[in-house]
């Protein structure tokens, strides 16, 4: 017979409809899955009550895999075949990867993603993650006995679109339906409630086995904005270790060196030690060393904290960092969430304490607190909602949306990152004199080039009242669902004239064409920038063109030859400096059209001063002072 | 009249509900639905409803209303574990019949 579990008050499911959906916390070292049973979030353990998987898959010789503690025991016996901290590559390139000479593993260059070379072959850092996930996946539903709905899986603040999409994907893989990405600070401001909260900043000190983050949350109706990011990679709860296993050496006097299974030997003591810690005044360490040597020594609690403070205060040097980055002052901080099992060190309680001058949350296990959070964050998705609990929407866009403007150019309507769902609206203008019609182009990516970003989708917006170029206001409205699907409309804003199209933006869009993407965005940010300056001064020289070809054929009667003359070859000359492609130039030849017009210009606008005063037209006069506020243009639809 | 809680069952509600941080008890019920005419109801209680009984069993607030009483007689709740899975199972007297799951049931 089933086992049923506890519902809120009035929310008991119909039989055979629980729907239950999971949250996992994919770690460099560890992973952890987690469900809501009984209103409660739990992690589930192994058969052996482990709630940890070493996030660590061994390719075998016989075809076969494992995963967690069995694939860690053979880490140093066949290093090139076990995969470890695999969360490190996921969505990078291979000259992304610092240090790749001290990783024990066979890195290949794959174009899109760093891949590693194991006795099966080629595996995309996709692959094995994927193996990890399959392996959370099954203990999850033997425990639950039941299909799973999906899953919500963390990935730390500062992902890219590329790493985020690669834990998709890998989540996709292992048969999981991935009902969102969360920020890992956000999963542990979510396990501690904090959503049901105030709105105000948290900051989240993540001290993990190996890395440090610190993060600074702003919580907006239900809504987590991670404000800035901090850390250092390559400082954890192993260096604590370290430190320790440095005193007892130093301390030991031994007469011989240790051998590598001492060292082992010694820092698991040194481990031990560090544990015992946080709840005894003092530890024991004793060890036999290969030598017959004997190691008796006792750490006390002053030279524990003696001895690692600078590791302590080496935390704090990146929290102030990130919280002068996200502009902010101690003081504002509401409450600070502890995570990572490195924070159950007293010592770091109080220097954080300290630093915050508050309390620090740490009631919940910080190993789990992060699937904790998943978990309900899951749970909600998935429907499974106590009245009155609202949702919380917490995914972004991958990549900016935008479109395009005279000359090829993206103008970004909505950022990339944006929470969803999300409205922009922008306004155009058109480009020559009484256009009618304009094609909206809707392009994605960061590159500064229509002809770099992706395109998305065109329409025209037709039946805009002839006017002056620059005239129109068309409003464009860029909208983006939960769901990810965009639409886009256009409209005039005097006629009221619409048109519209819906998109789905990253249809069709693979992870080595968003890896590629984003790559190309930050490596031609630099070329991206002159392109673009460039292209809008062609765009500028050409309206002034046009504005005065336009004025000349209209008031010629108010120059006389040699002026007209001089304005004429003004204009070659700004035609010949654009075609050369010379910014400078370009910038010369327009300012010099500009002042010989400068006459000119002034007859025009008396002349249409005067006539506004015999109240002939006004519109014009407006036009022309609107013209002074330009927004982008839009060309004409073919 | 009565309801009772295994020692297991009794010690697993009192976790929860600590944990859950409010609540008086344990609501049991049934209602109709599902394939085999009647299902159970297993819900924290915040109110009691003025028609409410309650049980005391180990030391925790059995509440159940008296429409559901006359199906949930002699009724003991247990709480077991079956492999990785865990969770609440009635032993129900008054069942002549259950569907293959066991969230639904027929008298």
């Amino acid at each position: 017979m089933a086992l049923l579990q506890i519902a809120e008050p009035g929310a008991s499911p119909l039989p055979h409809q629980t729907r239950h959906a999971i949250g996992i916390d994919l770690g460099t070292t560890n992973s952890l899955v987690a469900s809501v049973r009984s209103g409660i979030a739990h992690v589930m353990n192994d058969v052996e009550g482990r709630a940890l998987v070493p996030s660590v898959v061994r390719y075998m010789e016989d075809g076969s895999v494992l995963v967690g503690y069995d694939a860690l025991k053979a880490i140093a016996k066949d290093p090139k075949n076990t995969v470890a901290s695999v969360k490190r590559l996921m969505g990078r390139g291979y000259s992304d990867i610092e240090h790749r000479e001290n990783l024990p593993l066979d890195l290949v260059d794959v174009p899109g993603m760093v891949s590693v070379k194991t006795r099966q072959g080629v595996k995309t850092p996709v692959e094995v993650s994927a193996e990890i996930l399959r392996v959370l996946n099954d203990r999850a539903q033997q425990t639950l006995k039941q299909d799973i709905v999906g899953a919500v899986i963390t990935v730390p603040a500062y992902f890219d679109d590329a790493q985020r999409q690669a834990t998709k994907d890998a989540a996709r893989l292992a048969g999981l339906n991935v009902l969102r990405l969360l920020n890992e600070p956000t999963a542990a401001a979510v396990a501690y409630g904090l959503d049901n909260s105030a709105e105000g900043v948290y900051a989240v000190y993540d001290l993990g086995g190996g890395t440090f983050d610190i993060s600074i949350l702003r919580l907006t109706r239900g809504v987590f904005e991670v404000l800035a990011t901090g850390g250092d990679s390559a400082l954890g709860g192993d260096d604590f270790d370290r430190r320790i296993y440095c005193w007892v050496l130093d301390q030991a006097k031994l007469k011989s060196p240790p051998t590598v299974e001492d060292t082992a030997l010694l820092l698991l003591r040194a481990r031990e030690a560090k544990e015992y810690l946080s709840t005894h005044p003092e530890a024991p360490i004793t060890a036999r060393l290969a030598s017959g040597e004997i190691v008796d020594l006792t750490l006390d609690m002053a030279t524990f904290a003696e001895i690692s403070q600078t590791l302590v205060s080496k935390t704090l040097q990146p929290v102030k960092k990130t919280l002068r980055d996200a502009g902010l002052r101690v003081a504002e901080v509401q409450g600070v969430v502890m995570v990572g099992g490195a924070t159950r060190i007293p010592l770091i309680q109080r220097a954080v304490g300290e630093f915050f001058k508050q309390e620090p949350l740490n009631n919940l296990d910080p190993d789990k607190v992060v699937a904790l959070g998943a978990a309900i964050q899951a749970n909600l998705l998935a429907g499974n909602r106590a009245p009155g609990e609202d949702w919380l929407l917490l995914d972004v866009i991958p990549l900016s949306l935008g479109l395009e403007t005279m000359g090829g150019l993206v103008e970004k309507v909505i950022p990339r990152n944006s929470t969803l769902p999300v409205a922009r609206a922008q306004e155009f203008t058109t480009y020559r004199d009484g256009q009618t019609a304009m094609m909206i182009h809707v392009v994605q990516g960061e590159r500064e080039l229509v002809d770099d970003c992706r395109s998305l989708a065109r329409f025209e917006l037709r039946g805009i009242p002839p006017m002056v170029a620059g005239a129109a206001r068309i409003r464009v409205t860029f909208q983006v669902d939960a769901d990810g699907l965009l639409s886009v409309t256009a409209s005039e804003q005097t006629t009221g004239v619409e048109a519209h199209v819906e998109v789905k933006p990253s249809y069709g869009l693979s992870d080595d064409q968003i890896t590629g993407m984003l790559k190309a965005s930050v490596d031609n940010a630099r070329d991206d920038a002159q392109t673009r300056a460039l292209k809008e001064t062609q765009v500028d020289a050409q309206r002034l063109i046009e504005a005065v070809r336009s004025a000349l054929v209209e008031d010629r009667h108010l120059l006389n030859d040699a002026e007209y003359q001089l304005i004429e070859s003004g204009i070659v000359k700004l035609q010949t400096a654009s075609l050369s492609g010379n910014r400078r130039q370009m910038t010369i030849a327009m300012d010099d059209l500009d002042a010989d017009c400068k006459d000119f210009a002034g007859r025009r606008m008396n002349q249409a001063v005067n006539r506004a005063l015999s109240g002939k037209s006004i519109e014009s006069v407006e036009a022309t002072i609107e013209q002074l506020h330009q927004p982008k243009m839009v060309k004409e639809s073919k | 009249m009565s309801i009772t809680m295994t020692e297991a069952a009794a010690k697993h509600v009192g976790k929860a509900l600590t944990q859950r941080g409010k609540g008086i008890g344990l609501r049991l019920g049934v209602r109709t639905a599902g394939c085999s005419g009647m299902a159970y109801k297993l819900e924290y209680v915040d109110e009691l409803n003025p028609d409410d009984l309650v049980f005391e069993s180990s030391g925790v607030k059995i509440v159940i209303d008296p429409k559901s009483l006359a199906y949930l007689d002699g009724t003991e709740l247990d709480f077991t574990r079956e492999g990785l899975n865990e969770g609440f199972k009635f032993n129900n007297p008054n069942v002549k019949d259950e569907c293959g799951c066991g969230e639904s049931f027929h008298v």
